[in-house]
């Protein structure tokens, strides 16, 4: 077999396959949920239930999602200009780290300064963590995938020494976690009296701001350039590699404002366990949105509440909650596949 | 005077041989993969499914060799659909690679909750022992190094003179490497890139998950969520560390594990008592980073690397 170059794909090509995606994901949800011994149909309504099916479910899954639109935009902004940011989660970490070293300071500085200062520490933070690895790309050519994956590992160890030393609460009862973060230094609701904090607000702003970046500046028309074929970017005069460092300073400080949102916004402490990998989960985020800033959003609460709605449904039913990590890399693997298969046809020679 | 009887002392250097075997098999498993152009980003994955397959499969009642196989043959099931989709479809063998990773990480988790939903600890099965060769083994520090160790360990270093062996001296070898440097050549003589390189992804994939099985079956006797703990990555760097040649890769694994087992035992020293015991655990994966910028500069990937093959196209 060969595949061949669609010129014009069609409507149905375009909508037709990536459905056919969600249905074979669906499709193995099913299976696991039967080999798990559950009726599929019942553990599928528990799902949804769990995560859109009252009041209290849809702001758990929208404050789910939040962190993962951050790190679904890092993921987007560097893959989009093939910078392959893995290490989210390490920026993510690093960027709660300095939220919480300038939150905890008592700086005696109003809120209004401070959040910000918060904010923006932690952009810088995120941002120098991937510009080290994209530098050692371009500089000396070392893969970026496996320094930022590395890298990864060796910010949890950081955050775990901190919070066991330096950061950590002296009235935490021995407890390994940082000091509390003020209350007034905290971000506030979206809407008086309901669950869900500003942090949301900002993700969904930054969404927009990084449309508007891609599809209307220079720089994102580098970056667009550079990700499809850098040669040929160099060739027509864009400092490629000056354009990979701005990437990752965008990507990094992205993903950093996901630690921001999560301890500001959200748990008010540093822990160990701030992230479940959401660093991780932002590539699923970022590729099931075709890598489009305003999918992140979609595909955000997508996975927030595959993730909220597996949750409840296994304290309900007994199907571990993997089951939503196996659905959501299906629905990776079997995305990446339509989506490829939008643009080119199978041919038997 | 610590550090010198650190490495004096057989047991420090039994260590170093046991803690790189893991590393030896998944090394050898990504290598075959990349030398025929396919980065395989589903080793962590493959290898906690290896880790899992073959410990659950000698905890229902097989011998410890079909435990091996079973944990070979898991990790060939999901080195075949890296495989499909990234030779066959052409796709990104970043997105793939990580796909694999949190598919076949997750399937397992999923799996064991199904096998032992209400275990706080995990059962412990009766794992390799040491085999010591006679004579051999009574070598000072050479000796239990080198001749005491499990079975296992003895075949992640006959897995490297084979692998050396098919690469170098076999026609098989020689068209593997070319998929991986100039497809088009390979197709000019007739052969097929996506049949060398399809074999070479879920044979290497099985070498991975022989490398997690020893995890739970030489190593330790049970499995742990999250064992396997960055080790394919580890092994990733490993072969550029190793300039995508097996004696060379064995060599940075052996010695990856020689500054493991060091700062294991530099822990419970007087320096380690100072010291934050994470500083000693960032060691390894700090060290990988190392190596990557040492390696660099005259580094000898395989040119077709991570380049699809798509027949007629240019």
């Amino acid at each position: 077999m060969r595949l061949e170059p669609i010129a014009a794909p069609s409507a149905l090509r375009l909508l037709g396959l990536p459905a056919a995606a969600l249905v074979a994901t669906i499709l193995a949800g099913s299976l696991l949920a039967l080999i798990a011994g559950a009726d599929p149909l019942a553990t599928f309504g528990l799902v949804v239930k769990g995560a859109v099916g009252s009041r209290f479910a849809l702001l758990e899954t929208l404050n789910r999602a939040t962190p993962l639109i951050f790190t679904g935009l890092a993921v987007a902004v560097a893959f989009r200009a093939r910078l392959w940011n893995i290490g989210a989660e390490a920026q993510l970490y690093l960027g709660a780290v300095v939220t919480v070293a300038i939150g905890t300071a008592g700086l005696g500085l109003p809120a209004a300064v401070v959040l910000p200062m918060m904010a923006g520490g932690a952009v810088i933070a995120g941002a120098l963590a991937l510009l080290v690895p994209a530098l050692l790309k371009t500089r000396m050519g070392v893969d970026e995938v496996v320094t930022t994956l590395l890298l990864n590992f060796i910010a949890i160890l950081f955050v775990s020494y901190l919070i066991e030393g330096p950061m950590k609460d002296p009235m935490g009862m021995g407890w390994p976690k940082s000091e509390r973060l003020p209350d007034a230094l905290r971000l506030p609701r979206m809407i008086e009296g309901v669950r869900l904090h500003w942090g949301f607000g900002l993700a969904l702003l930054l969404a927009v701001g990084v449309w508007i970046v891609q599809t209307r500046t220079t720089l994102g028309l580098a970056m667009r350039a550079v990700g499809e074929n850098a040669r040929a970017a160099a060739f027509a005069g864009i400092p490629v590699n000056r354009v990979i460092a701005q990437t990752a300073l965008i990507s990094g400080g992205l993903a950093a404002l996901a630690g921001f949102s999560e301890v500001a916004g959200l748990k008010g402490a540093l822990t160990r366990d701030l992230s479940p990998g959401f660093g991780y989960t932002g590539i699923i985020v970022a590729m099931l949105a075709a890598l489009h800033p305003l999918g992140v959003v979609v595909a955000g609460i997508f996975v927030a509440g595959v993730f909220v709605g597996a949750d409840s449904m296994s304290r309900a039913a007994d199907v571990p909650s993997y089951i939503a990590d196996i659905l959501l890399a299906t629905a990776l693997l079997t995305m990446v596949l339509a989506l490829m298969l939008t643009r080119y046809r199978i041919r038997r020679d | 005077m610590e550090i010198l009887e650190i490495l004096l002392s057989a047991s420090f250097w039994a260590a170093v041989v046991r803690i790189a075997s893991p590393l030896i098999f998944a090394t050898m498993g990504e290598l075959i993969c990349e030398r025929a152009g396919v980065l395989n980003l589903g080793i962590e994955g493959i290898m906690v499914v290896g880790a899992f397959a073959g410990w659950m499969a000698v905890y229902s009642g097989t011998d410890l060799w079909t435990g091996v196989a079973v944990a070979a043959v898991a990790g060939m099931a999901f080195g075949a659909l890296h495989a499909l989709l990234t030779v066959v479809f052409g796709l990104s063998q970043h997105v793939v690679g990580l796909g694999v990773t949190l598919l076949a990480t997750s399937s397992t988790y999923f799996a064991y909750r199904l096998a032992l939903p209400e275990v706080t600890s995990p059962p412990r099965i009766a794992p390799f022992e040491p085999l010591a060769i006679p004579v051999l083994s009574q070598i000072p520090i050479l000796g239990p190094a080198l001749f005491a160790q499990t079975a296992l360990t003895y075949l992640a270093f006959a897995v490297v003179a084979v692998v050396a062996w098919t690469l170098y001296r076999t026609p098989l070898g020689l068209a593997l490497r070319a998929a991986g440097e100039n497809p088009a050549a390979v197709a000019a003589q007739g052969l097929s890139v996506t049949g060398l390189r399809m074999g070479a992804v879920i044979a290497g994939s099985g070498l991975m998950a022989v490398g997690g099985a020893f995890l739970t079956m030489s190593a330790f006797s049970s499995f742990f969520f999250e064992m396997v703990n960055g080790r394919g990555w580890i092994c990733i760097a490993l072969v550029v560390f190793g300039a995508w040649r097996p004696g060379k890769a064995l060599l940075g694994a052996l010695l990856f594990a020689a500054f493991d087992a060091f700062q294991i035992r530099l822990q419970q020293t007087g320096i380690g008592q100072d010291l934050p015991y994470q500083l000693f655990l960032m060691l390894p994966f700090a060290l990988s980073i190392l190596a990557l910028v040492v390696m660099s500069r005259r580094a000898s990937v395989p040119a077709a690397l991570m380049i699809p093959w798509r027949k007629g196209e240019r």
